[in-house]
């Protein structure tokens, strides 16, 4: 057995295969993609370190996976070695006192704010689900719905400990290995692996959050509300009717959190309670959330919609302006109750989001939101945040906003997709926006190095360079954009 | 240490098809790499002919845009490097979706010939080299949960025959694996194909037919083979027609078909 091409590397026949039975099938979380590769479920640093061993000693390559919820292919490593982190899930420290705690990578979202709101905190910086681990969620720097105010995950980390590819584990912090701690968050696992990190969160003072609810009738004035508000306000998001035109392009509901000061709940220990903040499985006490994609199946299509985004929009206008407390949990996490996915079908979807600085925000979405009107593409949901810059090297963050737009893929619409996103990535470029790994499916090498800039690049490889110079750490993602 | 091998960047909303073929130095094997690079798969070919695997895919890696046709040099009947191989090849392929067990040999053998060196060669290349090969892939696509698999089997295999029986038994054996593998493997979303050439304008032909009939180009099979797969068929014969001649020959009461000379 030779292959032609590198019939000089005899080593090739002296690697073992890697154990069949360890082959897994794995997608990204928009389900739009797939592809197998041998999973491995190290949970202590010495497994960890023993699979970087046998990888480098038999040539082959290694990505980390968390919770599994990158839209696209940063989680996935084709043909080769996944690390599946989500066993390396101890709590290591916790001081409900200031609010410090250290976690291994493993750890979601939801066991930490399980594990602290009892004690009166809650996690800096949510995102819409409670599924991703503390490792993805620094390696992917994410943001949640206050990304104007609390910036990204990554500063809310104190420093983290990084096995790099020699086995070396090393601490970063800002001060500490400041280089590897502002390159690896963000950095989608190709520097190392985070074997511990210290996170600071955020007191509260109730469990409940005050939340107002009102629409704008079209972009400029959401986005004037995002710039009245962001002064005031915990945590601001929009949704948009994504198939509204003309003047009512852009329509919206928006909702406003507010923290409860201290002495504003009556009786906080009720609500912080665990109880409390749990999201009933039924809706109305009767109708399981988790069956609720069976009726939103049908609607999920271009025409069905229509309806929907007009049916949302209407009862949004009926509630118009109201206020109420709802608990924490609810508030971020409620599609968690749901499967999100399902309604689209088997193709799944993709999410493009892109980050516009406030300057152009407002004529950039305009194109992009009419560009997928016209191509008879239109997202099927629409969220937008306020964001602000961050010291990561690969960040998405700028002093702007950011559109999450849904595109449900289906086999005919594949090339189309591919097309229109090539042209909403150029309307980006113009506007001197930026993208988010996490969520990306369609970028291009030259588009990353585009808004990433070369400068980055280059100082974000030699550093990779350093730390693995036989490149042992590739996912599908790093592939495509970086190699 | 050595040097990681690389897989392929893949594009999530622009997948790469990918396909081996085992036996594919030439004839319906060289044909289907054609076939299958035209229509925009990266094809890995398996043979043990180097020289002509090269050939092949310096022209079709010349005549096709993008067309991307490596080539593995490996004589099915040393089973033990089959794992460690297929490995290599899915992994630098980036994945698979289609394989095609297509090598086969039929040496000439006389009416009254009993040669257990031929007939072992047959049974070693056509069947055991298939399950070797084929094994690996079943477990791989039911994991998956999809892919297609593909095995070239031959109208001979259909009924014993006076000529040339252990090709007969070979090609049958082939039928009854790949059924086996279809009723395991449908449930996990995976097509298994069995193709059913009639005669085909190969050296096998030439070496052992005497008056050929409705003979085809393999660029004709492989085209046809290809549409199969494409349709999810699960028997084929190739071309179409032959069925009609399977259906007979099936039939046949062994009272008359042992008196026959064909």
């Amino acid at each position: 057995m030779i292959k032609q091409e590198i019939q000089n590397e005899t080593e090739i026949t002296t690697t073992q295969p890697l154990p069949a039975d360890r082959l897994e099938a794995m997608a990204g979380w928009g389900g739009s993609n797939s592809g197998m590769a041998y999973l491995y479920r190290p949970s202590t640093v010495a497994q960890l370190r023993q699979i970087f061993d046998f990888a480098a000693q038999n040539g082959r390559t290694i990505g980390f996976r968390g919770g599994g919820n990158s839209y696209g292919d940063a989680a996935m490593n084709d043909e080769s070695i996944v690390l599946d982190l989500t066993r390396m899930n101890r709590i290591l420290a916790w001081d409900p006192e200031n609010g410090r705690l250290t976690v291994e990578p493993g750890v979601t979202l939801q066991r930490v704010w399980e594990y602290v709101v009892e004690d009166g905190w809650w996690v800096p910086v949510a995102t819409g689900t409670a599924k991703i681990t503390v490792g993805g969620g620094a390696a992917m720097n994410v943001h949640g719905k206050n990304a104007w105010k609390m910036g990204t995950f990554g500063e809310h980390i104190y420093e983290f400990d990084l096995m790099l590819p020699s086995g070396e584990i090393k601490t970063c912090n800002r001060n500490q290995n400041s280089d590897l701690f502002f390159a690896a968050i963000g950095g989608f696992g190709m520097l190392g692996c985070f074997t511990s990190l210290t996170l600071h969160l955020k007191r509260i003072y109730s469990g409940l959050l005050q939340v107002e609810a009102l629409t704008k009738p079209n972009l400029s004035s959401t986005m004037q509300w995002f710039e009245d508000y962001m002064h005031n306000s915990d945590y601001l998001v929009g949704w948009l009717d994504a198939f509204s035109k003309g003047k009512k392009l852009g329509r919206s509901e928006l909702h406003r959190g507010i923290y409860l000061k201290p002495g504003e709940d009556p009786n906080p220990q009720q609500t912080l309670r665990l109880e409390t903040q749990r999201i009933d499985p039924d809706i109305m006490g009767f109708f399981p959330r988790s069956a609720l994609w069976r009726f939103q199946r049908p609607f999920w299509n271009n025409f069905g919609m229509r309806f929907v985004n007009i049916g949302k929009f209407s009862m949004a206008r009926l509630r118009d302006g109201a206020i109420g407390r709802e608990p924490h949990a609810h508030f971020h996490f409620l599609l968690d109750s749901l499967d999100w996915r399902k309604p689209f079908g088997p193709g799944g979807l993709i999410q493009y989001q892109p980050f516009i600085p406030k300057e152009t925000a407002e004529e950039a979405f305009t194109q992009i939101l009419q560009l997928g009107q016209q191509r008879s593409l239109p997202n099927f949901l629409t969220v937008m945040k306020r964001h602000r810059p961050d010291p990561f090297w690969l960040t998405h963050a700028l002093d702007g906003f950011s559109l999450a737009m849904d595109f449900r893929i289906t086999r005919r619409n594949r090339e189309r997709m591919v097309q229109l996103a090539q042209e909403m990535d150029e309307i980006v470029l113009r506007a001197n926006g930026r993208f988010y790994l996490a969520k990306d499916s369609t970028l291009r090498p030259q588009v990353a190095r585009a808004y990433l800039g070369e400068e980055t690049i280059k100082k974000f490889l030699a550093l990779k360079q350093q730390v693995d110079p036989e490149n042992l750490l590739q996912t599908n993602l790093w592939r495509r954009l970086f190699s | 240490m050595t040097s990681t091998t690389s897989t392929p960047p893949t594009r999530p909303l622009e997948p790469q098809k990918r396909a081996i073929v085992v036996g594919a130095s030439s004839g319906i094997g060289a044909a289907l790499v054609r076939e299958l690079a035209q229509s925009g798969y990266s094809v890995a070919a398996v043979a043990r002919r180097e020289a002509r695997l090269q050939e092949l895919s310096d022209s079709v890696n010349t005549a096709v845009p993008h067309g991307h046709v490596s080539i593995y040099s490996h004589n099915v009947t040393n089973y033990d490097e089959i794992p460690t191989l297929f490995q290599t090849i899915v992994q630098e392929l980036g994945g698979l979706d289609l394989i095609v067990y297509n090598a086969g040999v039929q040496p000439s053998v006389t009416i009254n010939e009993y040669n257990f060196e031929k007939d072992r060669k047959m049974i070693e290349v056509n069947l055991l080299g298939a399950i070797a090969w084929l094994n690996q892939a079943a477990l791989r696509f039911e994991r998956a949960g999809q892919g297609n698999i593909v095995g070239i089997g031959s109208i001979a295999g259909d009924r014993g025959r006076v000529g040339s029986p252990v090709y007969n038994t070979s090609k049958a054996g082939l039928a009854t694996y790949l059924e086996s593998l279809r009723n395991r493997l449908t449930r996990h979303g995976v097509t298994v194909t069995t193709v059913k050439p009639g005669y085909v304008d190969t050296v096998i032909l030439r070496e052992n037919a005497a008056n050929p009939f409705w003979v085809i180009a393999p660029q004709e099979a492989a085209r046809q083979i290809h549409k199969a797969v494409k349709r999810g068929r699960q028997t084929v014969y190739v071309p179409a027609r032959w069925g009609l001649i399977g259906l007979i020959i099936r039939h046949i009461p062994s009272i008359i078909f042992r008196r026959l000379s064909f």
